[in-house]
């Protein structure tokens, strides 16, 4: 039974597409025959229980596991994603729990890191790192994701969890990303860090782009969210508009207590 | 490190960059410590305690002979523990350094003197065998797995093993060649002493110049003045000691010897260069970035394996550079090259000198602090007739200080960080 893709905004494109997708590891099926779709200037929670495979299916956008069965599209065309090389490079972006930062690097360096900007010393001669052009970047481009960052010269280790989160994001949409994947962006904050990073998840989606939120706290996924998708064990359950939803129906689907009513699919 | 000085606070919002008010320095220096990040601060109030406190015992202990015999004696270390310090960056050990400075000057010594090539050719051997004995033990660590402290241990014993091998029956081979005598043992002429001060002192002014205008023409607040600071504090230093190396230091008074030795003259420009290297290049950032998060850098897109392969080969070359400054000095090399303290000293000093046990924290000058600091303790010990039992408590007593500050500043970091 293919349940019929959610409602698009405005009847475009999704950004990202899986239909069917199947992944089994060894005689336990971690996703069976999933079917999820982002659109551009989406904001999308990924619900679901522990063991649900809401980490299984992160993994399959973001390359590291390979499905199956099941399609991948990507802006309409279909690809095998091989890699999260291969992910990044067409677009698709996690940032993990563990945000993966160098704390011992300032911020400018963790924004650039791996796509250093060179500049000859003297003409003709040695490389050597551009800081001055790397630092102007990257402060124009956290200035338009209202990012609050004390300052780009700043050592991670000196930031607060929030403003580490909002290098960790940053970092992932600032090299032409179309869907960033978030893996509990506020698990582990305070209330005003919280505040931060559902800023930035915002000024993401007026960037237009497709942001997919993993999270366990309803109350975090209610705020920013445009729709909410819930996957039980291993099958997508429901799919809510968020405007139209309400907290009863999410729990309802994620338990399987009350099945179906408000979803979709 | 200077960057830190001119920390500025930006406000995020579509309002844009608004002026802000600094602390005094003295206020964010304080600020720094608390929050523990104290770099090279401990180690030079330390040479200031030392400086002091020998030169009350025996006024002998600051004259420009002594003092420049202490820069001839920490050469080699120097050398050495610039290596260690760019292993310890990646969060890393190499115990192997002593033997290979060892066997490296042997290499260098067989070349010369048995095969009767010239000096530079042995030179070139020697250091080339420490790189390729680093790119073996590099190889071996990340493709197999290994722990480095496993394999540099290993390597510990192996390299002196072979160093034995090389040297054979004799034993001892003693240096007459006059380019290799000369690395260490010969004297810059005081002009070119301060010809070379006065130009890295005006690259230096000129670079900071540079820097000023760029960011000013690019739209960006400027640094503070913690910068220029910091270009005065090591212009300052350096002038004065090259001043002191051109005094004449002969006792009697006549012929005059004066001028930077060239084994001193060798160390600054690795450590300069090395410094460069870590700092200002992409390798340098990727360098920093495997020692703070191997998995970050992993993720980044760093090969991380190649780098860390560099680094062992760059740490084994430097050893064996401190092997050759050391065998120059003696005009021999011998059994014990390379052997009894020299390691343990390289690490001491790369960590005295402020570098972290820990990864990703630390500069080259460090290895260059570091040693000085090991270098005056033995200097000012024999001036006093102590005996080497004194010597080795005391500087163990002063590495111990120095990790016990390292791991405190770390958990004060850990605790400010959240």
């Amino acid at each position: 039974m293919e349940p019929p893709a959610a409602p698009a905004p405005g009847g475009r494109v999704p950004l990202l597409e899986l239909r069917g997708i199947r992944k089994r590891f060894g005689a336990v099926e971690a996703l069976s025959g999933v079917d999820f779709e982002v659109y551009p200037a989406e904001v999308v929670g990924l619900v679901g229980d522990n063991g649900a495979g809401k980490s299984t299916l992160v993994k399959v956008i973001a390359g590291t596991y390979q499905p199956e069965e099941g399609e991948y599209r990507f802006a309409g065309r279909t690809v095998t994603v091989s890699s999260p090389r291969h992910a990044s490079e067409l677009g698709i972006q996690t940032v993990y729990q563990d945000l993966a930062l160098c704390e011992n690097l300032d911020v400018v360096a963790n924004l650039y890191l791996g796509r250093e900007e060179l500049r000859p010393l003297l003409p003709g001669t040695v490389e050597i790192l551009d800081e001055l052009s790397m630092e102007r970047r990257a402060w124009q481009f956290v200035q338009e994701l209202h990012v609050r960052i004390p300052s780009l010269r700043k050592l991670v280790a000196a930031l607060s969890g929030g403003q580490r989160q909002s290098v960790a994001v940053a970092r992932a949409v600032m090299w032409n990303s179309k869907v960033v994947l978030l893996d509990e962006p506020t698990a582990a904050l305070g209330v005003e860090q919280t505040q931060q990073v559902k800023e930035l998840v915002r000024s993401l989606r007026e960037r237009r782009l497709g942001v997919v939120v993993i999270s366990h706290n309803l109350a975090d996924v209610f705020d920013i969210t445009d729709r909410i998708v819930v996957l039980r064990q291993g099958k997508r359950v429901a799919s809510f508009e968020t405007r139209s939803a309400t907290r009863q129906d999410v729990v309802a689907s994620i338990t399987g207590a009350e099945f179906g009513q408000g979803a979709v699919g | 490190m200077a960057s830190t000085f001119s920390e500025r606070l930006r406000p995020g919002g579509a309002a844009g960059a608004a002026p802000d008010k600094r602390p005094p320095l003295a206020a964010r220096l304080a600020d720094r410590i608390r929050h523990g990040d104290i770099g090279a601060l401990p180690v030079i109030l330390g040479l200031v305690a030392i400086a002091v406190v020998f030169r009350i015992a025996n006024p002998f202990f600051l004259t420009p002979l002594n003092l420049t015999n202490l820069f001839l004696q920490i050469a080699s270390i120097g050398a050495i523990a610039t290596g260690v310090v760019l292993v310890l960056l990646l969060g890393e050990i190499d115990l192997s350094v002593g033997a290979v400075s060892g066997l490296c000057a042997a290499v260098m010594a067989v070349v010369v003197v048995n095969h009767g090539l010239p000096g530079w050719l042995g030179v070139v051997a020697g250091l080339l065998a420490g790189l390729l004995i680093g790119l073996f033990q590099g190889a071996w660590i990340t493709k197999l797995r290994v722990p480095s402290f496993v394999v540099t241990l290993a390597g510990y014993l192996g390299w002196q093993g072979a160093l034995l091998w090389i040297l054979g029956n004799t034993g001892t081979v003693n240096l007459s060649d006059p380019f290799i005598v000369a690395l260490v043992n010969s004297r810059l002429p005081v002009w070119l002493g301060w010809a070379l001060a006065a130009a890295t002192v005006l690259a230096m002014a000129l670079g900071e110049w540079r820097a000023r205008m760029r960011r000013a023409g690019a739209g960006l607040p400027a640094e503070g003045s913690g910068r220029v600071a910091l270009v005065v504090l090591r212009s300052a230093v350096l002038l004065a000691a090259v001043l002191l190396m051109s005094l004449n230091r002969n006792p009697r008074g006549n012929p005059p010897i004066a001028g930077v030795p060239t084994g001193v003259f060798i160390v600054l420009v690795l450590i300069a260069l090395l410094d460069f290297v870590t700092t200002r290049t992409r390798f340098g950032r990727y360098v920093f970035a495997v020692g703070g998060s191997a998995e970050a850098a992993r993720r980044a897109g760093i090969p991380v394996d190649r780098v860390r392969i560099a680094v062992f080969a760059l740490a084994s070359g430097l050893a064996a550079a401190g092997g050759l400054l050391a065998a120059s000095r003696l005009y021999a090399v011998n059994q014990s090259s390379g052997g009894g303290d020299v390691l343990l000293n390289a690490i001491a000093a790369a960590v005295i000198g402020g570098t972290s046990l820990f990864g990703g924290r630390g500069s080259t000058w460090s290895a260059l602090l570091g040693a000085l600091v090991i270098g005056a303790i033995a200097n000012g010990m024999d001036l006093l007739a102590f005996a080497s039992s004194v010597r080795f408590m005391i500087t163990g007593a002063v590495l111990l200080a120095a990790v016990t500050l390292d791991s405190y500043a770390r958990s004060r970091r850990e605790q400010f960080g959240r």
